[in-house]
This record gives C-alpha cells, structure tokens and sequence, in this order.
C-alpha cells in the first residue's frame, strides 16, 4: 500500500464517539427526497375535490373516506378488479418464474454437461434485448393464436426470469454441495429427488429473492399489458390508473381519484418491503452470498 | 422422473465417484450416472421451451416481418388481396431515413446525459455514506432510499406529474409564496429535466444497494492499515473504496445506459398532463406508435431490430472497455 500522507490531526481515539454529521445529512436528505412524492400522495388521498386545488399541498384534508368509496364506486368497482388483475399476474408469475429458475438455474449451477456455457450465455444476452422487441412479436404470435388480449398473454412472457436463472445459478454452486448431492445418489435418490428434497430447500433465500423481484417486475411492467391487453377488465394496476390518468386529464374532477389509487397501489409492494426486510436481505439482490 | 431402486452391484461401480468431484471423465457409465446424465436436460427445458416460445421465435419473427411489406392487389378487398412479399432491406432503408426515429434516439441519448450521471453518482455516494461507520440513522436512510424501487415507474411518473403541476404542487405553492420565477416544467429542455428526475428517483435505491453491497464485501483490514497511515474517511472513499467497487460501477452504468434507450414509462405518463409531448418522443414510442397507431407492423418490426441491434453493439462495447479497464486494474 502505498503511504497515505494526509493530515494526520490528532483525532485518534476521540473521533470513533463522533458522529459522522456530513454523511448522516446527506442520507437523511436522500431519504427525504424519496419520500416527498409518497408523503404528498398520502396527504393528497385525504383531500377532496376543492381542497386538493385550494389548500396547501402538505395540509391533510377531510374527503379520504369520500375518496375511496368514490374509488369503489367507479365504474362498478374496476379499480378493485385491476388490484386483483395485479395480484394475481405478479403473483402467480413469480411462483412459476421462481420453479422454473429453480431448474433452470440448479441444472447450470450443479450439473456439468456440454453446451452448458453456451446455453448460459444466451439467456443471459436475453436480458440485452430491449422489451419492445420481443413485446410486439409475441403480440402479433399470441393473437393468431387467439391468446391476445387474454390473461395468458401477460402471464406467460412474464415467467421466464434470465436474471432469476442467473442468480440461482449462482446460489445453487454456492449452497449446495457436491458431496451432499453424490451421497444422495449413493443412497438410490432420483436426481429429481435430489433436487426437490435437497436443492431446493438450500437455495430457498435465492428462490425467495428470485419471487420477490420477479414479483416486484411484474406488478411493476407497463409496457406488456399496454401492449398485449385492450380489455380493460383484464388490466394490472399500473395500465388501470393510466388510462384513468388519460381520462382524467381533461376533466380535473377525476384527479382525486388518480391520486387515492395511486396510494392504495403502492401501498401493498412498500408495506411488503418493509415487512420482509426484517428477514430478507437486500444484499441479496445483487446475488452475494453471506454465510 | 422416476427413482429406481439401487442394487448393491450398483454401489460398488458407483463407489469411485464418491470422492465429491462429481465429474469424473474416465468413469465407466453406471446406471445413477446415466440417469444423472439426462438430468440436467430436464431440468433446463421448461427454461429452454419458454426462451424458445418467448424470445427467439419472437426474434426469429420480427426479423421475418421486417424484411417484409404488404402488397396490395386490385382494390385491397376479398380474401388473398393482401399479401406479405418479400421487400429485403428496404424497410430498413425506410428506419435509417426516418428522421422521427432519429430524433427519437437523440432525446433518448440527450436524457441518458442527465439521468446516468446523476442517479449513480448519488448512488456511489449514498452507499459510500452509508459504509461510514460513524453516520446515524444510515439502516433507515437505506430503506427510505430504497424504497422507491418498490413503486411502480408509471406510478411514480403518475405521483411527479401531479407534483409538477402548478394547481396541486407543494413546490409551485412555495414558489408563488417567495415571489421566485415559477418554470414551466412540461416545456423544452425541461421536459427533460423532469423526466429525468423521476428516473433518479426511481432508479437511485436499487444502484445505491448493488455498490453498498460491494462495498461491504471489501475487508475492513485494508481500511485499518489506511487509517494507521494517517488517512481520513473521504482519502479511503476515494482512493480504496471506489477503485474497489469500479466493477460495480461499470456494471450499473451498463444497465443504465440500455435502460435509457428504452425509456418508455416516464414520457408516456406524463403525456396525458401536458400537450408538449409528440407520440414519438423515445425509440420505443416511436415503435409503438408505428406498430399499433400508425399500423405498419413491418416498418416497426425494422425499427426495433434496429433498436436491438443498437444495443447489442452498444453492451459489447461497454463491456469491452470495462473489461480491459478492470484487468488493467487488477495487474
């Protein structure tokens, strides 16, 4: 190491009690600006029509219930349907996206077989390929095959995960062993037994952050259901509120609407976040591997 | 598949692989091996068939389209007067001519110099804060950070676009108070800047934890012997911590970078709020916007092979360079 000769000032022992005071403003700043938008949306959600354009932006207003129940009013209650829509896209796409990546990743991660690397390699180039390009040709396929505009074409595109096969396959050669799975065979188990009653529940921690960002990209996408969906009882959440936005922008008196949905949408993934951060890591999501 | 029941002739042949190296070249095939064999196969091909279903015919697909166009017969009407013929790179010829498109990718590019930098500088600086050890409340700094990555991006465009409009923001409200200029955020050149603005927010979390989490897999040692040396905390930061984590770096300014090319989101919830924004404002817009609204599936089938093949070249280049800079690096 080369010598680092800066001001050597006399701050030894005295400065492990100091508090840091620049690096612990400029993470509270940080906070801060992430949370403006969600601190606005929640005070605007309370304020009915008058309010939101009259009063202060971060004064409470008194219209919340009215909000809602004019939310579940709409349109026969859609705004529900498209929650479910959601739910139901994101979560039973990641399960599938998670057990396919289980193999998938488990197979390159614990087997050497030929073309191995080459396969590898072309799922992770799949990430490289700009969504568009793969959403309006399987539009196009999925409609001559009379599946447009139905819940197979959003939920089918959305299972194959190249980053959740990525990252089990680096969880599968971190977290099981060799030894383990040649004593299995020892012991007469099918490699599918091997896998079911021995990989899987070592990889879990993988599996689960495989789900929960699978789930996240899912709930999150836009662009598909914009693509693939015209039924607008099908819609996910994310295409719902856009089209009421699209709506609304002529006749302001929808903005309250927008707004609480837009709460009540969010809502769910922050309050999953902090639930699970409690015993999920987020370091786990750029694929370390901490004993 | 099935497991069938070992006999004990069977262990002894398996018995010289069980010293854990798994795989052994000049083993004699033994029925587990054989079995093992095929495994892997099966275990890859719900991954293959839906990479095949999903990607590569759809590929295979739009290229087909894009070396094709209509050709209409007589007055286009009845059963066979529209026919797909052969038009070889002439639609291609069509992209590269195409202005629209061109613009589009300039404003893609234009926005990517705002975005890229800013979110992961702030980025390589949260984390970097966040690995002082001294810095209070840094667990819920990161978690605040972090969170707007669990906000959906048409959502959080949705949330800025209120607050960028002068009836319902907290800002202009502030504005108006202090008697300061009020801009217009939905005009020119800053469009931009709120666009921009929501991608940093959005996208600032995720980068913030992928540097921490190389950050914290440096051993502490290293800042011990720094810190012995007589440097201070912003000398390690920048000649330990980031030279460390440059790897990191690159790898997030990859993806940025081919996230941008395909900023989608951000433009089109805005859209609906303001009258400034042409249907072709980014690459993908335009392909839309030709694709569906304008109906010509070939032109943008072409478009975006273009678009891809754009990318294609842009990654392998990065990677090319980050490649030889981090070897560089490391001798």
């Amino acid at each position: 190491m080369t010598p680092l000769t800066l001001t050597a000032d006399a701050t030894g022992p005295s400065r492990a009690r100091r508090t840091a005071w620049v690096p612990t403003l400029v993470l509270i700043l940080g906070a801060l600006y992430c949370l403006v938008p969600i601190a606005w949306v929640i005070i605007a959600a309370t304020k009915d029509r008058s309010e939101l354009f009259s009063t202060f932006s971060f004064a409470p207003g008194t219209g919340l219930l009215q909000n809602l129940s004019d939310l579940t009013a709409y349109r026969d209650g859609i705004y529900w349907q498209w929650m479910a829509n959601s739910a139901f896209y994101a979560g039973f796409g990641a399960l599938l996206s998670a057990a396919v990546s289980a193999a998938g990743g488990y197979a390159l991660g614990r087997y050497s077989f030929r073309g191995r690397e080459a396969v590898f390699k072309l799922i992770l180039a799949g990430v490289l390929v700009p969504g568009i390009v793969l959403a309006v040709p399987q539009y196009l396929l999925l409609s001559k095959m009379g599946l447009a505009d139905s819940y197979w074409s959003m939920l089918l595109p959305s299972i194959l995960s190249p980053y959740g096969v990525y990252l089990v396959r680096i969880y599968a050669a971190a977290s099981v062993p060799t030894e383990l799975m040649e004593a299995a065979r020892m012991d007469g188990a099918s490699e599918w037994r091997i896998f079911s009653r021995i990989a899987v529940p070592m990889m879990m921690p993988g599996l689960i952050t495989v789900f929960l960002f699978q789930f996240v990209g899912i709930w999150n996408n836009f662009l598909l259901p914009y693509v693939m969906l015209a039924d607008d009882t099908k819609f996910p959440i994310t295409l719902g509120l856009y089209t009421l936005l699209a709506q609304g922008a002529s006749q302001p008196a929808l903005y309250t609407l927008v707004i609480t949905g837009c709460l009540l949408a969010i809502l769910p993934l922050i309050a999953l976040f902090l639930v699970i951060q409690r015993f999920w890591s987020l370091d786990l999501l750029s694929g370390s591997i901490k004993s | 598949m099935t497991s069938a029941p070992l006999k004990g002739s069977d262990r002894v042949e398996v018995g010289p692989l069980a010293d854990g190296t798994g795989t052994a070249p000049s083993v004699r095939p033994s029925s587990p091996r054989r079995r093992g064999r095929s495994a892997p196969y099966w275990f890859l091909a719900p991954t293959l068939t839906l990479f095949a279903a999903f990607t590569v015919i759809p590929i295979g697909y739009a290229v087909w389209l894009s070396l094709h166009k209509v050709q209409v017969k007589g007055i286009g009407l009845g059963k066979g007067a529209r026919a797909e013929v052969w038009n070889g790179f002439g639609n291609y010829a069509d992209v590269l001519n195409n202005s629209e498109f061109g613009h589009s990718v300039l404003r893609a590019f234009g926005y990517g110099l705002i975005v890229i930098p800013t979110m992961l500088g702030l980025a390589l600086v949260f984390a970097l804060m966040l690995d002082t050890p001294k810095a209070r409340s840094a667990s819920f700094a990161r978690l605040m950070i972090f969170l707007p990555y669990a906000v959906p991006g048409i959502i959080a465009a949705l949330m800025w676009g209120f607050l960028y409009l002068p009836a319902v923001s907290p800002f202009y409200y502030l504005l108006d108070k202090f008697g300061l200029p009020e801009p217009d955020l939905f005009n020119g050149g800053n469009l931009y800047l709120s666009f921009a603005n929501i991608a940093v927010w959005g996208g600032t979390g995720f980068n913030m934890i992928v540097i921490y989490t190389a950050l914290r897999a440096i051993p502490q040692e290293i800042y011990e012997a720094a810190r012995i040396d007589g440097a201070s905390d912003l000398r390690i930061a920048l000649s330990i911590k980031i030279p460390i984590v440059m790897p990191s770096l690159v790898l997030t300014f990859f993806f940025s970078v081919i996230a941008t090319l395909q900023v989608f989101t951000e433009p089109m919830a805005l859209k609906p709020l303001t009258n400034n924004l042409q249907s072709t404002w980014s690459p993908l817009m335009a392909i839309y916007d030709s694709a569906f609204l304008k109906s010509d599936i070939y032109g943008a089938s072409a478009t975006a092979v273009v678009l891809a093949l754009a990318t294609f070249v842009l990654s392998f280049t990065l990677l090319r360079i980050s490649d030889r800079y981090t070897r560089e690096d490391r001798a």
